[in-house]
């Protein structure tokens, strides 16, 4: 579990968040969405600490994580794994090197351990048999999904990602979707994803929170959305004109409400 | 203004070697990566090392000459001072300058692109103490492999002067080979390795600084690569002046 609180962070005089406070549970794949700028990479990066916030608290299950010892925070962080909006995949190691680089920094597995551990991830996110590639011959989809496989190489207890399927088809989407989720469920989880993917909040939306001008303006799964009548909410859900019209035939038809 | 921020970057720059110089997670992995810059940087720079001792040497010998020319000091000093030259000054310094724009501009830029590409942030999430695994190594490597190549730029420097003065009738071989067994003290050696001992730590770290702290994008990399090579070749200069107000 990850609990943050008072969360204030500026660059400069312009403040990015403000006053941001909520919990995220294990087990559950929890969204963080809101449109382009609103902050949500910057959240993200505060919780994993490469970020410091100017004002706030956060949590990892009971350990103060702004006021952790270096030693102690290298310790929790290797139960953390994380995808970066562009991947951030080791380009002059091959995709077997990028993946099994945790596993040989902190492991003491065998040569042979290693690679089993290497094909097993790889096969969790469909990319059998691609490793030897390096990173610039895949599509933008492969690198997000070996950035997957690079993320939970080590059982993480807790997996942050950044946009998993921005520029994917909303097929590939749906495959990553479910393949975090089904992670988050297998490994009981703290999963948190940054998104703008109406598809993603609709599938997996357990947890959902809506960033606007650096507050959480909205917060519920996705069940909850259809019912709410958060304004803020709808106009990022149903932003085409199209969807809008799906919207309002799916109420007068007397869909939820 | 200038002074605090001399102040804040001296700061930066020995709390980032504070973390560089810190227990590894891994020997085994960090072991590694010391012998692929060992490689990288020996076997990389011999030839450009070879090249210019070469010259230099051949050049002091041709000079020096030039100057004996009409006095009474005797024709096999020049052997003497190109070998005393070279120890002293010439090899480790210019070895070390040259190194630093060849060695130290390529450890900015890859670090510094590690940075810019979020492979540093990626590295550290894993709880990876990047500064530890991305500089220690490096520095490591050129402190036990760039004295070595200071070594061999001094005899080939030797070399260089004698093929510049002997074959065209400066001196005789005989004379010039007196003149390197003359007045010989092997403190100067052990001031050769001190110098390129230092010069090695000062070029590495200083350029591994500049390529960690990188902000922005392409232009401020190309700044970081050059600011590596500018601030290492004038660090080098003051170490060589306090070494040899020290030592000598
Ligand atoms: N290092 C920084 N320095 C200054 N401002 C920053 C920095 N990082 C982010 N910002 C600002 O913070 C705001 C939020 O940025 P952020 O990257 O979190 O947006 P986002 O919600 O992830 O958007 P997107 O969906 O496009 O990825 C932006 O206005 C951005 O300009
Ligand atoms: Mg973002």
């Amino acid at each position: 579990m990850i609990k943050i609180s008072g969360i204030y962070k500026s660059f400069g005089n312009t403040p990015v968040l403000k006053n941001i406070s909520t919990e995220f549970q294990p087990g559950k794949t929890n969204l963080i969405i809101g449109k382009s700028g609103a902050g949500k990479t910057v959240l993200l990066k505060l919780l994993v600490g490469l970020i410091a916030p100017n004002e706030g608290q956060i949590f990892y299950n009971q350990i103060d994580f702004l006021h952790i010892k270096k030693k102690d925070l290298r310790t929790l962080r290797m139960k953390v794994g994380m995808l970066f909006q562009g991947s951030a995949l080791f380009d002059s190691l091959t995709v077997e090197e990028n993946i099994r680089f945790p596993l040989d920094m902190f492991t003491e597995m065998t040569k042979k351990e290693k690679s089993a551990r290497v094909n097993t991830c790889l096969n969790r996110v469909s990319l059998d048999g691609i490793n030897a590639k390096f990173p610039s011959e895949l599509s933008g989809g492969m690198q997000k999904r070996v950035g997957i496989a690079r993320a939970i190489v080590l059982n993480p207890s807790y997996l942050f990602c950044d946009e998993p399927n921005s520029g994917l088809d909303p097929k590939t989407s749906l495959v990553i979707d479910e393949l975090i989720k089904d992670i988050t469920i297998e490994n009981n989880m703290t999963t948190i994803i940054n998104t703008h993917d109406m598809n993603s909040v609709m599938e997996i939306g357990e947890n959902v929170i809506l960033l606007h001008e650096g507050e959480i303006c909205w917060q519920g799964n996705k069940d909850e959305i259809m019912s709410s009548d958060n304004e803020i909410l709808h106009d990022f859900i149903f932003a085409s004109p199209f969807l809008q019209r799906l919207r309002n035939a799916a109420i007068s038809n007397g869909f939820h409400k | 203004m200038v002074i605090t921020k001399l102040l804040n970057h001296l700061g930066k720059y020995l709390i980032l070697m504070g973390n560089a110089f810190s227990k590894p997670e891994k020997t085994s992995m960090y072991y590694k990566e010391v012998i692929r810059q060992m490689h990288d940087i020996g076997v990389g720079s011999l030839i450009i090392v070879f090249i210019i001792s070469l010259f230099i040497g051949a050049v002091t010998a041709i000079q020096f000459a030039y100057q004996l020319d009409g006095t009474l000091v005797p024709d096999y000093y020049i052997g003497y001072v190109v070998r005393d030259m070279t120890i002293i000054e010439l090899a480790p310094t210019i070895t070390c300058l040259v190194l630093a724009g060849k060695v130290g501009s390529n450890m900015a830029s890859e670090i510094g692109g590690m940075r810019q590409k979020e492979h540093i942030d990626a590295m550290e999430i894993m709880g990876v103490n990047t500064a530890a695994y991305l500089i220690m190594p490096k520095v490591l490597a050129a402190v036990v492999i760039i004295p070595i190549l200071v070594a061999i730029a001094a005899f080939v420097s030797i070399g260089g002067g004698f093929i510049a003065s002997v074959p065209t009738g400066l001196l005789s071989g005989q004379e010039f080979v007196m003149g390197l067994r003359s007045f010989f003290m092997p403190y100067n050696v052990f001031m050769m390795f001190v110098k390129s001992l230092v010069f090695a730590f000062l070029l590495t770290s200083i350029s591994c600084y500049q390529g960690y702290n990188v902000k922005g994008g392409s232009i401020e990399l190309g700044k970081a690569s050059t600011n590596a090579v500018v601030i290492s070749d004038i660090m080098i200069l003051l170490a060589d002046y306090l070494i040899a107000v020290v030592l000598i």
